[in-house]
């Protein structure tokens, strides 16, 4: 690595299983005839923009791995195995073979902890990647040449209130940016949530049937339009602000930390996001947000 | 022979009492009750653990795992410096599916679940672990949904006590579930562990004095409160499905075998045994459900059938399905033509929609024998049959023969005949009538039909 590390971009890039499962990689076993091309769509208009820049890492804050005693981060250099999807293990079981950059990881522990914060390198071998580090990857780097760091989705919100969750994963933003910055490396930051997150608790006969796929209800969809205005008119600050009703009134999944989280390691920023695709997944909102910090800079 | 619950216990899911149990005394005293519930368990004579784990979360309905040998080295997502939990399982897949198709019958959403690596909870790897470290019994497994309140979970646990009786297993109940369920968010020392405050600590008390005196059901109508007063572990829906399974009444025998922290949580381990010198003490203050009639189905769809091998229903060349008869309650047609005959499935009493069986079950809550009106069921029968035959195109004048199955000859074939006569004196289809020991759900007639279609 040469001069100074920086986060290259931040992504609002969510896991639902389903993208991987409608597109067909070779990876997984179930396979589908269609589904879901909108947000698949982003996800190709997003990895068209990554594109213009180097980066040596990704980054992942992932809602599906969850943990109470801290943050803990993956702390083995090699995982290859076979992650099936608990909630839809008929749509996902995707065989892993992944790189971990293990002295970042070990970074963002150390800068966490140095800040306050309780964090834990998960050092054992046989730990299964949970399935949504796995997904938010492979959209974003179906080729997997670049190592990743995970970081597990710490529980603060739901034990305290969404306040100390936020102030607890912009701590732990700032903290990831400083790892980054003292590593040298060029990282992308993917936060992995869904917007609103209210599921639908059936499916249809034949899960990709897109006739079937809408919104839960309409005040989700109004909360995710008002994120996602915010988000693209550059008023970071105001989603932090308005963070705790959305996290009630919509269900969010931003109750996980992850956007936060971004949030916080991106400075809360005040320009641009650029929009890459919205649509639902089993009723859920998900939207593919792309934060570029050139736009900060004027370049 | 019908099959029975012949116990029920509470356990603590968290890997502590089984990976390190040397770090701290109370960890040891949760091991040493598992001890002691195993040699109970094994000298019961159960053929069957069942368990509801509120570590195994679904959100599309319940699932019920079906892998005859789930095999893998698991490595628990929080405790993972505790060390892996190898296992493999000895899974009942014959009853499980029986306990899918019985949810399916009360109206739930639930699929088996069969796949190589499915990532089996830690909840139930430790029960399993301590409870049945040899595999000697078989087991199976309902996953905790996320969404489930009280009537959906009190239909779930009726489900599988119907599955039980149905089978004619002896099984033995486990709800996998912390009591409090508060963890320290910080490292701790093992050895110093304790309940994470006085308050959770008084209603974890409360709660195991109330199960050590049997009053199973009076827990079950303290669980909300219980989870907004001490965080109960998945709104302590697990004691829902282990009373609806038991039978929702305080006559038991209660026996609390420990109660310690783990990491802050409250941790017991506690059996009821069913006790009938004792007078129950029902209070109901809410509605008691049968049949789940909640907002699940959003989709206004027929819940998916996940079994790999089994195509969907409209795949199948000559498959009729219709939204007049009652819900197929597995991965068949309601009807099938080839060339000019039409095969029905087996049609039985169920009403379409609401699942009601007309003329009343066969069988009370706590499956005891009841009485019930055969006549009421073999005409609501014969009616299915007639909405399913309009369906294709056909009517009862196109039956040309009828296989009659009854649960108690001796007692019902007279007016079962009386009804029939009705209906097909004219028609003449032929006909074989059986007695069997059992049907998948509580009723007492089931008809099936083959006829012609009308050119």
């Amino acid at each position: 690595m040469s001069g100074p590390g920086r986060i290259v971009a931040g992504v609002l890039a969510p896991h639902p299983p389903h993208l991987v499962y409608a597109e067909n990689p070779p990876q997984n076993e179930p396979r589908a005839e269609c589904g879901w091309e909108t947000l698949r769509w982003g996800y190709e208009r997003l990895r068209s923009s990554l594109s213009d820049r180097d980066y040596d890492v990704i980054v992942v804050h992932s809602p599906h791995w969850k943990t109470v005693v801290g943050h803990h981060v993956l702390g083995v250099p090699h995982f290859d195995s076979l992650s099936v999807d608990p909630i839809f293990p008929n749509l996902f079981r995707y065989h892993y073979d992944l790189d971990v950059d293990v002295d970042l990881a070990e970074a963002i522990a150390a800068e966490g902890a140095a800040d306050g914060l309780v964090t834990q390198v998960m050092r054992n071998p046989a730990f299964r990647v949970d399935y949504g580090t796995i997904v938010c990857c492979h959209m974003v780097n179906p080729a997997w040449d670049k190592p990743i760091v995970s970081i597990s989705s710490n529980r603060a919100y739901h034990y305290f209130s969404n306040e100390v969750g936020d102030a607890e994963m912009l701590a732990l933003g700032r903290a990831t940016r400083r790892a980054v910055e003292a590593s040298g490396r060029r990282a992308v930051l993917l936060a992995s949530n869904s917007l609103s997150h209210r599921h639908f608790v059936t499916e249809p006969q034949l899960p990709e049937d897109m006739s079937h796929e809408h919104i839960h209800h309409h005040g989700q969809y109004l909360w995710d339009m008002r994120m996602i205005e915010h988000m693209r008119a550059g008023r970071t600050a105001q989603i932090l602000a308005e963070m705790p009703d959305f996290i009630d009134q919509a269900v969010s999944e931003a109750k996980e930390g992850s956007l936060v989280w971004l949030l916080g390691a991106l400075g809360v920023p005040e320009y641009p996001a650029t929009l890459h695709g919205y649509g639902t997944v089993i009723g859920t909102g998900n939207a593919i947000v792309e934060w570029d910090p050139r736009r900060a800079e004027g370049t | 022979m019908r099959g029975e619950v012949l116990h029920g216990w509470v356990v603590p899911g968290r890997p502590h009492p089984l990976l390190a149990a040397d770090q701290s005394p109370a960890w040891a005293a949760l091991r040493d009750a598992f001890a002691e519930a195993r040699a109970r368990i094994a000298a019961s004579g159960a053929d069957l653990l069942v368990l509801y784990s509120t570590q195994w979360l679904s959100v599309i309905g319940h699932q019920v795992q079906a892998d005859p040998e789930p095999e893998w080295v698991h490595v628990d997502e929080e405790w993972h410096a505790l060390g892996s939990i190898p296992y493999k399982l000895r899974v009942d897949a014959e009853f499980a599916a029986a306990w899918v198709a019985a949810a399916r019958e009360r109206g739930l959403h639930t699929r088996p679940v069969a796949y190589r690596g499915f990532p089996i909870d830690t909840g139930t790897l430790v029960a399993s672990k301590l409870l049945n470290p040899d595999n000697a019994l078989p087991i199976c497994v309902v996953s905790c949904n996320m969404y489930a309140d009280r009537a959906e979970t009190l239909v779930l646990g009726k489900a599988t006590r119907d599955a039980v009786q149905a089978t004619g297993r002896r099984a033995v109940a486990v709800a996998v579930t912390a009591l409090s369920n508060r963890l320290f968010t910080t490292p701790i020392d093992p050895a110093a562990d304790r309940i994470s405050s006085l308050k959770d600590d008084e209603w974890n008390r409360k709660i195991l004095e109330f199960l050590g005196e049997g009053r199973l059901e009076d827990v079950a109508q303290l669980a909300r409160t219980f989870t907004r007063e001490a965080n109960a572990d998945q709104k302590f829906k697990a004691i829902w499905w282990l009373a609806a399974l038991l039978g929702q009444h305080n006559g038991y025998e209660g026996d609390v075998l420990a109660y310690q922290p783990i990491w802050g949580t409250g941790a017991a381990l506690a059996q009821l045994r069913p006790s009938p010198g004792e007078t129950a003490a029902l209070e109901f203050d809410e509605d008691d459900v049968e049949v789940f009639h909640g907002d699940r189905n959003v989709l206004d769809t027929e819940p998916v059938d996940e079994e790999p091998s089994t195509p969907p229903h409209a795949e199948a060349p000559g498959a009729v399905d219709t939204g007049t008869a009652p819900r197929p309650v597995g991965p068949y047609p309601h009807a099938r033509r080839e060339g000019d005959l039409l095969f029905l499935s087996g049609m039985g009493p169920r009403q379409p929609g609401t699942d009601t069986i007309p003329g009343g079950p066969i069988r009370d809550e706590t499956g005891a024998p009841r009485d019930y009106d055969v006549a009421a069921q073999t005409r609501a029968c014969i009616e299915n049959i007639a909405r399913v035959l309009e369906a294709s195109g056909a009517s009862l004048q196109d039956v040309v023969d009828v296989g009659v199955f009854l649960v108690d000859m001796d007692r019902d074939f007279a007016t079962f005949n009386e009804v029939y006569t009705e209906y097909f004196s004219a028609i003449r289809p032929t006909r074989t009538t059986v007695a069997v020991s059992a049907l998948p759900t509580p009723i007492a007639v089931e008809l099936k039909v083959v006829a012609r279609v009308p050119r």
